[in-house]
């Protein structure tokens, strides 16, 4: 893999998974940084069946480009405020689900989902919710976070904070570390 | 080997009736109001009898048992947290007689680990306290065998009390407070059940696995601790939806211990249920290690006491394998 880094002008395929406000000329605008760093477009899955919980519309980009320049382009998305989920062919990104549950949960749910996206590197992309019962006095839901590779620990310490603001009791996957 | 036993509770009275099968003598048994002590061993079952018609197992005071004839303080009174006492002055006062100590009671590891060592560098005997972590299960000596130096994380389930209600909760879809009268009816949960339910006592044990990884320094208090009290049964729930159970989790890593419910896979080896224990080291050349066993229980952690008597022994050459 890392040997085709060294054919500068090598172009591999790579998709790139992206998350667009529902707004005219969000598309382009995601396209421009491509082109502008030498990816080529091969083929663009606008899902606007399935919009996510915060109301954006992914998509799914295949582009060709050299490995090394994979990097400049998502910088580039992100430069421009386009919310990145996924780059890369390989498992280049991660996915993790975490509980939270609170009395208020169901009530504030777009104010939390508002405050993981801004908040934490990780991006809502699934929810499940239990609604209060006579025994149980709180609601408790499942979110999926697609998350950068590597930003794992650090979007879960965030969400710990945001949870601690919005008075929410966490139960976060068994990530496993190291001594 | 003689055996002083300090703390008559369940494990103290196993490690009592068990310990002839494993060929050690009882020359001491004490309870918190009084004691009994014969240098060539004494009537356990008397003593028990005792203890069961008039709440205590001799007449001398308690104190009394560590001037006994002993070579092994067994140190089974319950663990206390803070300064540890009496169990932490209870074992000093074995060590400063040059003799051996076997702890049950998790205090002295957990709260004094380093002023512990300390007192045993100088003496002729030695501590041991196996039953300390994950009651039958050789976590100790595992952590030994392995050697702390290659083991790079050592989490797991170490609260029968705790991993017993989430486990009801989540197949009888029952609330929380259900699930724990009813463990309190079974005798799996205490009256007060605080120790367990918030987290505490798996926190010592992932206190106890630090300092044997890290050569001591350690304390409950660095540990972040968040238990299941009041733990909602629709988060279980929505759990499920996805294949995945709740688990009260002991870690241990570089950067912290800390105990806090955790999602796992329903088909995780993490995921034991009922009062099950498991405890899984990351090796450095071996991969995962898991032993999961019962993780608490008279005999079981009578078992635990018994294998550290007969490690001293081999260690000492003075034991019935000599």
């Amino acid at each position: 893999m890392d040997m085709d880094d060294d054919h500068a002008g090598g172009g591999r395929a790579h998709t790139v998974r992206l998350e667009l406000d529902d707004e005219p000329g969000e598309l382009l605008r995601a396209l421009e940084p491509i082109a502008e760093n030498g990816g080529n477009l091969l083929s663009i899955f606008h899902e606007r069946g399935s919009v996510t919980p915060r109301g954006r519309i992914p998509v799914e980009i295949d582009l060709e480009c050299p490995p090394s320049r994979l990097e400049q382009i998502t910088a580039a998305l992100r430069e421009d405020g386009i919310n990145v989920i996924r780059a890369g062919t390989e498992a280049y990104g991660e996915e993790v689900s975490v509980l939270l549950s609170g009395p208020r949960l169901e009530a504030d749910l777009s104010d939390t989902i508002e405050k993981i996206e801004s908040e934490t590197p990780g991006s809502v992309i699934d929810l499940s919710l239990s609604g209060t019962t006579k025994s149980d006095q709180v609601s408790s839901g499942r979110f999926r976070l697609a998350i950068e590779s590597g930003r794992t620990a650090e979007t879960l310490r965030a969400v710990r904070e945001v949870a601690a603001t919005m008075d929410l009791r966490v139960v976060e996957p068994l990530v496993e570390g190291q001594r | 080997m003689k055996l002083a036993i300090m703390g008559a509770g369940a494990v103290g009275r196993s490690v009592a009736q068990i310990a002839p099968e494993y060929g050690h003598t009882v020359t001491a048994i004490a309870d918190s109001t009084g004691s009994v002590q014969d240098p060539d061993g004494i009537d356990v079952n008397q003593a028990l009898t005792m203890k069961r018609n008039d709440g205590t197992v001799g007449s001398e005071a308690p104190e009394a048992l560590l001037e006994a004839d002993y070579d092994v303080l067994v140190e089974a009174t319950p663990t206390t947290l803070g300064d540890a006492e009496p169990g932490y002055s209870n074992a000093v006062a074995a060590l400063e007689r040059d003799r051996n100590v076997v702890l049950a009671n998790k205090g002295p590891v957990a709260e004094r680990y380093n002023d512990l060592m300390d007192v045993a560098s100088e003496s002729e005997g030695a501590v041991r306290f196996e039953a300390t972590v994950g009651g039958a299960i050789p976590a100790i000596a595992t952590a030994e065998g392995v050697g702390p130096e290659h083991i790079s994380a050592a989490r797991g389930v170490l609260n029968g009390t705790a991993n017993f209600v989430l486990t009801r909760m989540q197949t009888e879809g029952l609330a929380y407070e259900h699930v724990l009268a009813e463990a309190q009816d079974l005798g799996v949960a205490e009256p007060d059940p605080s120790f367990d339910v918030e987290g505490t006592d798996a926190a010592l044990k992932g206190i106890i696995l630090a300092n044997v990884l890290d050569d001591g320094g350690h304390e409950l208090a660095d540990a972040k601790i968040e238990g299941i009290k009041d733990f909602p049964a629709n988060a279980l729930e929505v759990a499920a939806e996805d294949g995945m159970t709740i688990r009260l989790i002991a870690e241990v890593t570089a950067d912290e211990v800390r105990v806090s419910p955790r999602l796992v896979p329903e088909n995780d080896t993490l995921a034991v249920t009922g009062t099950m224990n498991i405890l899984q080291f990351d090796t450095e050349h071996a991969g995962q290690l898991n032993i999961s066993g019962r993780g608490a229980g008279g005999p079981e952690t009578a078992s635990a006491v018994l294998a550290d008597v007969d490690r001293l022994s081999c260690k000492s050459g003075s034991g019935r394998s000599s």
